[in-house]
């Protein structure tokens, strides 16, 4: 394997504490290694006046799975003059929201990002979001399968049976190679299956009769019986409606008393996903605020929790999640076509295209609460920058975010430029902030944070020897002051340059290498519980509509390249 | 002899099914999909018997095939040759923009042709291409 | 002594049976016996060891002859036709697992093809309704679980999905269903009294053709407004007792296929269909599903949307991809003369597409990939015969919800002979090395 070094930039590291100091960064055999450990054979990299970062960690996009392509199949729209043509060994790559699978392999690289995680994945159809990631390239990702309206873990947490409910995620983990445990609108999904929903943590799930709240503390608590990487990753019930901060405090509460027990590094036992669509007040859309202010001061003061923002881009886009319940009601506002998948035992979701309009003061406010939160982080390594890709925003927008969040010249241009700018100010605290996001915040952000609350820190997100070689730099200089904002978004835009385990995969902004992904899963050893076996074999007997021998089976085929974190929760 | 009036439409059926695993190329297809369902009055108005074979024609072609009693009637007017070459030698092949060609709904006409062969599948098809076969 | 192959997956429908059980010889070369699979999934497996089976590619000569060549042969003489062509045609792919298709797809990049799937020819149109209307659905285990208000709408699965009512739709005895198919009310709409039919509660006999009128009809009865004495041939009193059948229901679920897809009113019909099913959902859970036909023709349209963006008709002649059904559509380009070389894989064209278009393909250069004989192969320049996909070779296929089921292996195919995949992977090598040159 080719060397590197990478010389004179200016590097942001959370991990080692590296503030911007210029120093070299040297790549051998896929790995970050200590200067003087290359041989003179070394290519140079001359990153003078420019920007080093680890690559960066995607801790939440819908990327790949059934869902995603429901959207890339009835929105043909979506591709509509973005097609970029094949080039040598470089796929041809299509789509604004929801890109091909190698579209949004080589977007993300092309940004400086080599690792993502896909939010959420039906365990039924984990064969088909496993898919999709092997054919994404460059990037090694993995995948959260959704538990929070699963039939197994509702029986079971009912009798509070921790210890069963723990086997029973391993089991799927492992049946599924996911790599966390995902709550999506827990209990309101499995009600959908009727038409209805759960829209507080007190509403109990019909027939099951258990409460979104004892589902998600008996998650969180065989999260930490099981020691995983990653905490309990949930979105929260009542998304998107007016008032609804109330029940994200409710939720965040549920954590309180809670510390975690696991040998990844990790410090919370609840990840709250992008929290700018459950940080609303007001009673309806008329008197519609940002209620950013009282959800950060609950975050900031919990340091067993990490957020993610959902940050509104401004673009037309297509939502997509397993909130089943609020994408009907969101098809009912817009009238938008409205696609609907139940899945047995499992959970739904939903896809609905959305347009995020700078005319309408309800988007625009939605637009300053996701950034309200990242600038009311008083840690920025327990907050973290996501677009909920593709529900706020593409993730190719997230330059132009980091232009929003580090540059107030950028902010104010744009709330000047909403059709109804007055009530914007008037129901948000956007206008009066003046905090610029540092460099060294945005790696908090966007590499070391995300890393370590994945519990991945040993892996990726950080430039210490050892760890897999995921560099990139940035054309841009810490130094000059930046005289137009714009200028923050071209550069993280098209790095420089893009390291993936010690492969070069982008030069001045173009991909030049397919890489050779990972699909990173946790394996988690539990002992042997025949009880939960027996329990699995009636299922699929009974009620599944697939063999449990096809289940779980998954073909080295579609997972070419496994990187299995082991867990031993043997106890 | 009379020649009916009648709307067509193609379709699966599990004989039809069948036959098409067990090769396309054996007489079990023709016996399968070589054939026009109809419902007794029709027979009754076509004045054939049963089984008889009979020429149906289209705008868009004409095929030979076995007029057999209808198992899934009544369906008065309505004829049904399962899917297969001798379906798509007469059904209406535009699609009208969409990109499907219409396959359910020809108007055609039935009349008796004892004396015509109904021929095999694949050899259906290779005469109306003119595919010399040696 | 003989072994038995558990959780065998069935290719030949959407259903995609995935509890076959087959009986195979100790050497594990003979398939003697099948059990649990519909008549038709028996005559595929048994079929598959045929004596009569064609097992090396052949070459169409002057005289009319077939020439029998070798697999390295036939891959230069596809790679050829391919590389050289305009605008070649790729046509097929419902009964071959993904990892074909995916192959197939790079070949089809590299040499600037349309690809296009069955679809094209049966829920084309369904995709189109989609893409204007969107979707509610579900997986088969809601509906076994939680459905008590079945419509089967233009579709006989009696016929075409033979396991489809013991499997999911009416008799099994589900969670919130236990009491089976007495849980349940089946109406079905067909112009005939089909075998589906025969088991329903209700039967409109629709006037052929026009589904339209009466999906619309049921939509104005859900409104409780004016509905004139007789819709499609059918009295308004019955639709409004259908339409109330509906209402009264915890979770319905509708079933439509070909009847209502290849009707004159093609997409508009299924349009019709999802939009009375949304209306529905004012009133209580309901859901629609298209009864796919090929086992994988829901594949073929997943992994062209995730690599391409397009569910079918897809157009990559320029070097990126484009779609336009009727413009970019198989059955069109073939009527328009507009392609100039043909590919047929796990299809047979020959046999499903009107005449007008069949003549087309025997003008062309072509190649059918497929291990039966069929009037496709009968009228291609090259056929290549292949491993069984789901028999002789395994691979990801997803059945008509979406769900993907990996097939099993359950015998060898027979001596020398090549799977789907490592044919293509032939042809792409070698179209790769063309393309170098040229």
């Amino acid at each position: 394997m080719a060397e590197y070094i990478i010389k004179n930039g200016h590097v942001f590291d959370p991990l080692q504490g590296i503030k911007g100091d210029k120093a070299d960064v040297a790549i051998k055999d896929g790995k970050i290694v200590k200067d003087n450990e290359v041989s003179s054979k070394a290519k140079t990299i001359d990153a003078k006046g420019k920007t080093v970062m680890a690559g960066a960690v995607e801790i939440h996009a819908h990327i790949a799975g059934p869902k995603v392509n429901v959207g890339r199949i009835y929105r043909p729209e979506d591709k509509l003059f973005t097609y970029t043509p094949k080039k040598g060994n470089i796929r041809m790559a299509g789509g604004f929201s929801i890109p091909t699978t190698f579209k949004t392999g080589y977007e993300y690289a092309k940004m400086g990002y080599t690792t993502a995680m896909e939010a959420a994945m039906p365990p039924l159809f984990s064969r088909h979001v496993h898919e999709e990631i092997r054919d994404t390239p460059i990037i090694d990702e993995g995948a959260f399968p959704v538990f929070g309206n699963n039939w197994f873990v509702m029986e079971y947490l009912k009798n509070n049976e921790i210890e069963n409910t723990a086997a029973y995620c391993a089991w799927l983990l492992r049946a599924t190679k996911g790599y966390a445990i995902k709550l999506v609108n827990p209990g309101g999904t499995e009600a959908w299956a009727w038409g209805l929903n759960c829209l507080s943590v007190n509403d109990p799930v019909p027939y099951f009769d258990i409460t979104p709240a004892e589902i998600i503390k008996g998650l969180i608590e065989a999260n930490e019986y099981l020691g995983l990487p990653h905490s309990i990753h949930i979105h929260p019930n009542n998304l998107g409606n007016p008032g609804n901060f109330t029940t994200t405090l409710d939720t965040l509460k549920l954590a309180e008393g809670y510390k975690t027990k696991n040998k990844f590094g990790r410090d919370q036992v609840m990840h709250l996903t992008h929290t700018q669509f459950h940080s609303y007040g007001g009673e309806n859309w008329g008197n519609f605020e940002s209620k950013s202010k009282e959800i950060m001061d609950y975050v900031n003061k919990s340091k067993n929790i990490t957020i993610d923002t959902g940050n509104v881009t401004l673009d037309e886009t297509t939502t997509m999640t397993a909130d089943g319940p609020f994408e009907h009601h969101l098809t009912e506002l817009n009238h938008l076509k409205w696609a609907n998948v139940d899945v047995e035992l499992e959970t739904a979701a939903g896809v609905v295209p959305y347009i995020y309009s700078p005319d309408i003061k309800v988007c625009a406010i939605q637009w300053a609460i996701g950034l309200e939160l990242a600038l009311m982080a008083k840690d920025a390594s327990r907050c973290f920058i996501t677009t909920d890709h593709p529900n706020a925003g593409p993730f190719t927008r997230y330059p132009r975010v980091i232009k929003w969040l580090m540059s107030a010249k950028a902010r104010e241009a744009q709330i000047k430029a909403f059709k109804n700018s007055d009530k914007v100010i008037a129901a948000t605290h956007i206008a009066g902030m003046d905090r610029e996001i540092s460099l060294y915040e945005l790696a908090q952000m966007t590499r070391a944070g995300p890393a370590k609350s994945l519990g991945l820190s040993g892996m990726c997100g950080g430039l210490k020897p050892g760890m897999d070689a995921d560099v990139v730099v940035y054309d841009f200089s810490p130094d000059k002051p930046v005289a137009n904002p714009d200028q923050i978004e071209a550069a993280f835009s098209r790095a420089a340059h893009v390291f993936k385990s010690g492969v070069e995969v982008v030069t001045n902004g173009e991909v030049v290498n397919n890489g050779n992904k990972r699909t990173i899963w946790v394996n988690a050893k539990v002992k042997e519980n025949p009880q939960v076996m027996r329990d699995i074999q009636e299922k699929f007997l009974k009620y599944y509509s697939v063999s449990q021998a096809n289940y779980e089976s998954l073909g080295h085929h579609i997972i070419p390249n496994p990187y299995a974190i082991e867990v031993d929760a043997m106890q | 002899m009379a020649a009916i009036n009648l709307n067509l439409i193609s379709g699966r059926s599990i004989q039809q099914g069948v036959a098409i695993e067990g090769g396309k190329e054996k007489p079990a297809y023709r016996t399968a999909a070589g054939i026009i369902e109809l419902d007794p009055s029709d027979l009754k108005r076509l004045g054939a018997w049963r089984n008889t074979n009979v020429k149906v024609t289209s705008d868009y072609g004409s095929v030979v095939v076995k007029a057999i009693e209808t198992t899934q009637g009544p369906h008065p007017g309505l004829g049904f040759i399962p899917m297969g070459p001798w379906a798509n030698s007469i059904v209406n092949p535009n699609t009208y923009s969409t990109g499907m060609p219409t396959f359910k709904g020809v108007p055609v006409k039935v009349e008796v042709a004892i004396n015509e062969p109904i021929l095999l599948g694949i050899e259906l098809v290779q005469k109306q291409c003119g595919v010399k076969v040696g | 002594m003989t072994k038995t192959v558990t959780d065998v997956v069935c290719p030949f429908c959407g259903t995609l049976c995935d509890d076959l059980e087959v009986v195979v010889s100790d050497d594990g070369k003979q398939l003697t016996e099948v059990y649990n699979a519909c008549v038709i999934g028996t005559e595929k497996f048994l079929h598959s060891q045929a004596k009569d089976r064609v097992t090396r590619p052949r070459l169409r000569q002057e005289d009319g002859s077939w020439k029998e060549i070798t697999y390295d042969e036939a891959a230069e003489y596809t790679a050829q036709m391919l590389a050289n062509a305009k605008k070649p045609l790729m046509y097929g792919w419902s009964s071959t697992n993904c990892e074909a298709q995916s192959m197939g797809h790079e070949i089809a990049e590299m040499v600037g093809a349309c690809v296009d799937n069955t679809a094209a020819v049966c829920h084309g149109t369904t995709l189109i309704a989609v893409q204007d209307i969107g979707i509610p659905s579900c997986t088969l285990g809601e509906i076994k679980n939680r459905a008590d208000r079945i419509l089967f709408w233009g579709c006989n699965p009696a016929h075409a999905h033979p396991r489809h009512m013991s499997r999911y739709s009416i008799y099994p005895r589900g969670f919130f269903t236990g009491k089976g198919q007495k849980s349940r009310k089946m109406i079905v709409v067909d112009p005939r009294v089909t075998d589906t039919a025969k088991l329903a509660d209700v039967h409109l006999q629709v006037e052929q053709g026009r589904d339209y009128e009466l999906l619309n009809a049921f939509r104005v009865a859900l409104n409780n407004e004016w509905l004139p004495e007789v819709v499609a041939g059918i009295p308004a009193e019955k639709i409004r007792e259908a339409a109330d059948l509906c209402k009264s229901g915890r979770f319905g679920i509708i079933f439509f296929g070909m009847g209502v897809t290849q009707t004159l009113s093609k997409n508009h019909n299924i349009d019709e269909a999802i939009a009375l099913t949304k209306h529905l959902n004012e009133f209580t859970k309901f859901s629609i599903m298209p009864m796919r036909g090929h086992y994988n023709v829901t594949g073929s349209g997943e992994v062209l949307a995730w690599q391409f963006g397009f569910p079918y008709s897809v157009d990559l002649t320029r070097g990126f991809a484009r779609y336009n059904p009727g413009d970019t559509s198989t059955i069109d380009l073939l009527a328009r003369g507009e392609a100039d070389a043909f590919f047929t894989i796990a299809s047979d064209p020959g046999a499903h597409f009107p005449i007008s278009c069949v003549k087309q393909i025997a003008k062309l250069p072509s190649v059918c990939i497929d291990p039966h004989q069929t009037p496709t192969s009968g009228i291609s320049k090259l056929h290549v015969p292949v491993a069984f996909a789901g028999v002789e070779v395994g691979g990801n296929a997803y059945r008509m919800d979406n769900v993907p089921i990996d097939m099993r292996k359950v015998v060898d195919p027979p001596a020398g002979m090549l799977t789907d995949e490592e044919f293509l992977t032939k042809v792409r090598d070698r179209v790769k090395q063309l393309k170098r040159a040229g």
